[in-house]
This record gives structure tokens, C-alpha cells and sequence, in this order.
């Protein structure tokens, strides 16, 4: 069980946006009538990305009413999900995966970066305001280990020095390309391909 | 060199994606072909063709597909049916899914619909992960693609059936990929797994007969159909049949995920497709052969051992989802299975008291025992601990976090033992109430 830190600063009021409006009633039409509830994940997700990548307990109230359905089962689901932030995190939010298939291929020098670039401890925000850290579990790109995932986006096949830069990167501004930073093509074996080769050529 | 499967015999050719994902390449691909004229040969020769392929789901349990779909009720009563994707693989070493949503969406789409169909169901939720949001994306305009052809939607495919396809992201519990704790999830609540019985085909989704299926599972049954059952089972082996994609991560040199008649050595698939292990293969330690849960394999038996359900459940592991993590010697073992207990203690729901206490037990003195701490008899209460957890627990999860701890013992005890030789300065026999040592009652 993920233990989580419900931030002291907390907004008064928070309320979905005009655009956030359409989508969360769009979403709630995914489910049978009557069973509205089931949007809460969702819905969950709206308010995460309206408030700058984290949950306001205002939020959860909204969406408790929104929903017409208790404010502690809401409370309860934004606690139960690792992916909901309850705290405020960085405008870029680096997930850096260290289960076992990422460990052995060097994932704990991935952190080395993070705690050397953006701040000594997991969760706590850079200087600059612009990103944090955290160790996740598995974030199901074992192949291309070690993983990170940055916001939406996977960055693979890294190693101390790309996540260095990767991490400059963000501090300066510009966006840096997801994907493999080993230059293969997706999951492909690097250099040892044999299977099908005619479409690759192709 | 061994004989490897070839190309034409491949479900997924657009497993690297050389081609595009789009509907259009798709098509060119085969998917989509014929398939009102499947549909048509109706419900009881689909599900019959099925079973006649011998395909086992691929998402872990490895259950015969074609029985589970029978499984559900014949006529649709008062309540309606429901088709469940369970696309949230989070299960370490297994990336195998991610490509087919990535990659070949319209081979799920298609599956869907047909899997749909044959269960009487009118609507299909895929379960996605939270972190695969982008895959999720490329997934929604799949779908959206294939609406506006009418391929699904109000009489897909021209076959009078209707079928509507909605995606439900998860939020990073890895417990949600237990079947009936993923139906909890899409009903908007915490993911803690039912009590079965009753079994989701009867009772599940709200209550309704639902049948949840593996993305892998459901992405090959189009294939299936179009080419026949007899066309699948002349791969493989025997109640092992058809393709397999295996993801093979660790230590190897060139980590990658291939497709794969099922069966084959895993030497092959390590020195052949992977590029060896890091080191030669002189320096491999062991393999896991199917995701974090199966017990470990040593070396001696990653020598000879074939990759398929049955002859993995003869060396007391198991298939799994095929996600192989190769680890070397470069490696400390019990660091490395200490993480993995880590992880089962991060992802346990919470519900069933072994599992909850004992997944963080079995970390902190794996990290004891790593480090060279514990005791020579505390080695002996790990395994008391981890019988005490598997099988009383309501789901798996037990099984699945106590297996890999079983494993690293059964195989590796003597280098625990080596590392932790310290023997405590009082030597008497513990009386602790709460806890059985099973191993003394079992003398």
C-alpha cells in the first residue's frame, strides 16, 4: 500500500473548468445509467491535469457532488491509486522506474541523477520549481530498461549521463524527445534482429 | 541454430511497428478481412473453433480461452453481458501488451468485436494501466478509426451486431489486474478483489456475466479464426499451442520482445534473440521465465528448459505472461528478489491480513538477508512465512509474492546460509504466539 502525503496548502474552492465540464459529462455517458460513479477515476484525472498535476481535497469534494456519491468514497479511491498527487509536484513530474528488471540494468544511478539535479529527496521540488522525483514500480517497459516516465512520456534505454541531460533539458526549457536514447527502433533486439526483416527493408 | 518460427506463421507482424499503426496499414496487414463472414458462421462455431485451437489465455493463468467463453450464459436474461479487456500489465518483465496497443491496435478491435459477439456482449471496457496513457491514446484513435468504417459500432461489420468499445484507465495499482479487482476499479472503487465465487461470468460487472480476457489472448483470436484452429495448433505443442510474444529483459545484451512458437528452449530464445547474457552464458546465475511472480529458474535448468505452461510447471514455476528477466552473476541474487518483495509490498491492496503484514515482512528480512543480518534460523521462518501466506489469501496475490521468495530459497538456500551464518547469543526455541513455525509441527 502507497502511503501518501496530503499537501498542508490546500485551495478553497475548486471547480471544474467550462472544457473539463463537457468531457467528465462525455465520460459519464461511458457507463450504464445509474452508474455514474464509475467516472471517478476519470474524472479524477480532469481535476489532476486542471490543477497543475496534482489533487486538491476541494477537488475531491467536487467531484463527490458531481457525482452524487459520498466525499470519503472518493477519498478513498484518490488514496487507493498510486497516480493520484495529493501534494503538489513538479511542472514535470519524473517517475523513475527501480524494480527489479530496471535495477539490474542500472536504474539506482537513474536516481543518483535525480537526487544530484533536482533535489535530495523524492517528492520534494527543484530549486527552480520546474520538476520532481519519485521511485515508482514497474512501469511495464521492461525491455527497453532503465525506464523513466516523465509526465505522460516514456524515456528508455537510458544511463546516468542521458538522464543528466535529459534533465538540463527541462531545467532550460526545451522539451526532451521521448523514447529510446540508444537510438533502436522500439522493442526491436538492437542489433540482433532476425525476425522480420523483409517488412523492416521494406 | 535452431529452427526459428517464420514469418508467415506470425500473429503480429507489425510488432516493431515498421509498417504504421493506422487502420489503413492495418488492413494491408489482413486484419479486418472477411471478418463479417467469421461472425456469420455464429456463436457456438467460433467458440468451438476456439477450443479446438487449444489457446490458453495469455495474461498469466494460462486458462483455455475457448472454455472460458462458454462459460457464460447462452441466452441473454434480464441482465446484459459484458466483454472486459484487462490491458493493465504491470507485472515485472512483462511488456508484451504495451506493443500491441502501441502497434497493432486493430488486431484487439477486431478480437473485441469477435470475442464480443461470441459472448453475447453488446459492450466492451479495455482496462488500461494509468501509465500507458499515450498507448491509451493511439488505442482511442483505433477505435475511433475503426467507428467511422463501421467496423464497430451500430451493425459492426454489417453483421447486425452492435458493439461499443470504451476505454477506462487505471491509476497505478498493479492488484487491478486481478480480474474481479479490475471490475471493482471500473465500478469507480478502490481495487481490492471479490470473493469467488460467484465467478465474473455469471456475476460480474455490475453484477452481469462478464468475461475478461488478456489484450494478448484477444489480439491473436481473429488470426486464429481466419486461419483455423488446425492452422494454430500444428504450432507449439500439445495443450501448449500457437505463439507466444516473450519479453526478455535482465541482463542480456540485446533485451528485446519477440513472438515465438510456444516451447521453445529458452537458451534459444536468450542466445538467439536477446544477443546472450551480459558476460557469456557461462555468467548467467538465473532466470525468471515468466514475470516477478514465477519462481526463479537456476542455470542448470535454464540449459535444457522449454518454454511452454506444462513443462515449466514440471520444474515448479510457471509460463506466466513469458515476461523472462535474465540475471547474472554480476548480480546479488537476494538483492535482486528483495526488490521484488519490495514491489509486492508496495502493490498489496490491503484486504487480507497475510498478505498485507507478511509481503512487508518477507522485504525487510530479504534486506537483512542481503545485507548478511539475519540469522541462520530466521532462513528457515522465511519459508514458514511465506506457506503461511500463499493460499490464504483471497486472491493470487499471495501466491504471487510468496512464489518468488519459495523459489530463491529452494534454489539458493545454501548462499543465504553462507552469507548469513550469525548465530543469535541466546539458542532456545521460540515461543512467539502469534506466529506457528511450521517446520518444527511438520517434523
Amino acid at each position: 500500500m502507497s502511503l501518501k502525503k496530503i499537501s498542508k496548502n490546500q485551495p478553497e474552492k475548486f471547480e471544474f473548468s467550462h472544457e473539463n465540464i463537457k468531457s467528465a459529462d462525455q465520460i459519464i455517458k461511458n457507463y450504464p445509467d445509474g452508474k455514474k460513479q464509475s467516472a471517478v477515476m476519470a474524472l479524477l484525472y480532469l481535476a489532476q491535469r486542471q490543477n497543475n498535476n496534482w489533487i486538491p481535497l476541494s477537488a475531491l469534494k467536487f467531484i463527490a457532488k458531481y457525482l452524487n456519491m459520498p466525499y470519503v468514497k472518493v477519498y478513498e479511491v484518490a488514496t487507493f491509486y498510486s497516480m493520484y498527487n495529493l501534494s503538489p509536484v513538479g511542472d514535470k513530474f519524473i517517475q523513475v522506474c527501480t524494480t527489479t528488471p530496471c535495477m539490474i540494468r542500472g536504474a539506482y544511478k537513474l536516481v543518483e541523477a535525480c537526487k544530484e539535479k533536482i533535489s535530495k529527496d523524492q517528492n520534494k521540488i527543484s530549486d527552480s520549481g520546474k520538476c520532481s522525483w519519485i521511485e515508482v514500480e514497474c512501469l511495464g517497459a521492461c525491455v527497453n530498461a532503465p525506464v523513466v516516465q516523465i509526465n505522460e512520456d516514456y524515456f528508455e534505454d537510458l544511463n546516468k549521463e542521458k538522464m543528466c541531460s535529459i534533465i538540463d533539458k527541462i531545467e532550460m526549457n526545451e522539451q526532451p524527445k521521448p523514447g529510446s536514447y540508444r537510438g533502436r527502433t522500439n522493442s526491436e533486439p538492437e542489433n540482433t534482429r532476425k525476425t522480420l526483416m523483409d517488412v523492416k527493408n521494406a | 541454430m535452431l529452427k526459428m518460427l517464420n514469418d508467415k506463421d506470425r500473429v503480429f507482424k507489425n510488432l516493431y511497428n515498421d509498417q504504421g499503426s493506422d487502420l489503413k496499414s492495418s488492413m494491408k496487414r489482413g486484419d479486418w478481412l472477411d471478418t463479417k463472414d467469421i461472425i456469420l458462421k455464429g456463436k457456438d462455431w467460433i467458440i468451438n473453433e476456439v477450443k479446438d485451437s487449444e489457446l490458453r489465455g495469455r495474461g498469466g493463468a494460462g486458462f483455455p480461452t475457448g472454455l472460458k467463453w462458454s462459460f457464460a450464459p447462452k441466452e441473454v436474461g434480464n441482465k446484459p453481458h459484458y466483454l472486459v479487456i484487462n490491458a493493465d500489465e504491470s507485472e515485472p518483465g512483462t511488456c508484451k501488451d504495451r506493443d500491441i496497443l502501441r502497434f497493432e491496435p486493430q488486431k484487439l478491435i477486431e478480437g473485441c468485436l469477435i470475442a464480443s459477439y461470441a459472448v453475447n456482449a453488446n459492450k466492451c471496457y479495455i482496462y488500461i494501466r494509468g501509465e500507458y496513457f499515450n498507448e491509451g491514446q493511439n488505442l482511442q484513435k483505433a477505435i475511433d478509426e475503426a467507428y467511422d468504417k463501421n467496423l464497430i459500432g451500430r451493425n459492426a461489420c454489417g453483421t447486425n451486431w452492435d458493439l461499443d468499445i470504451y476505454i477506462h484507465y487505471g491509476a497505478g495499482a498493479y492488484i487491478c489486474g486481478e480480474e474481479t479487482a479490475l471490475l471493482e476499479s471500473i465500478e469507480g472503487k478502490k481495487g481490492q478483489p471479490r470473493l469467488k465465487p460467484p465467478f465474473p461470468a455469471l456475476i460480474g460487472l455490475y453484477g452481469c456475466p462478464t468475461i475478461i480476457n488478456n489484450v494478448e489472448t484477444v489480439a491473436v483470436i481473429p488470426t486464429i479464426l481466419r486461419r483455423g484452429a488446425k492452422w494454430f495448433k500444428s504450432l507449439g505443442k500439445p495443450n501448449n499451442t500457437g505463439t507466444k510474444i516473450f519479453c526478455i529483459s535482465g541482463n542480456v545484451n540485446n533485451p528485446c520482445n519477440v513472438e515465438e512458437e510456444m516451447g521453445i528452449p529458452l537458451k534459444t530464445l536468450i542466445e538467439e534473440h536477446a544477443g546472450g547474457v551480459v558476460g557469456g552464458w557461462e555468467n548467467l546465475k538465473a532466470a525468471i521465465p515468466g514475470g516477478s511472480s514465477m519462481p526463479l529458474l537456476p542455470k542448470e535448468v535454464c540449459e535444457t528448459i522449454n518454454m511452454d505452461f506444462d513443462s515449466l510447471v514440471e520444474q515448479k514455476s510457471g509460463l506466466g505472461t513469458a515476461g523472462i528477466v535474465v540475471i547474472n552473476k554480476d548480480q546479488d541474487i537476494i538483492k535482486c528478489f528483495a526488490r521484488i518483495a519490495r514491489f509486492y509490498k508496495h502493490e498489496s491492496c490491503g484486504q487480507c491480513t497475510p498478505c498485507r503484514e507478511g509481503a512487508g515482512w518477507m522485504w525487510r528480512i530479504l534486506e537483512r538477508m542481503a545485507k548478511g543480518e539475519a540469522s541462520k534460523d530466521e532462513v528457515d521462518m522465511l519459508l514458514d512465512v511465506t506457506k503461511q501466506i500463499a493460499g490464504h489469501t483471497i486472491c493470487a496475490f499471495g501466491e504471487g509474492s510468496a512464489w518468488p521468495v519459495q523459489g530463491l530459497l529452494r534454489h539458493f538456500k545454501k548462499e543465504i546460509e553462507e552469507r548469513n551464518n550469525f548465530n543469535p547469543l541466546v539458542n532456545r526455541d521460540r515461543d512467539l504466539p502469534y506466529l506457528v513455525d511450521q517446520h518444527k509441527l511438520d517434523k
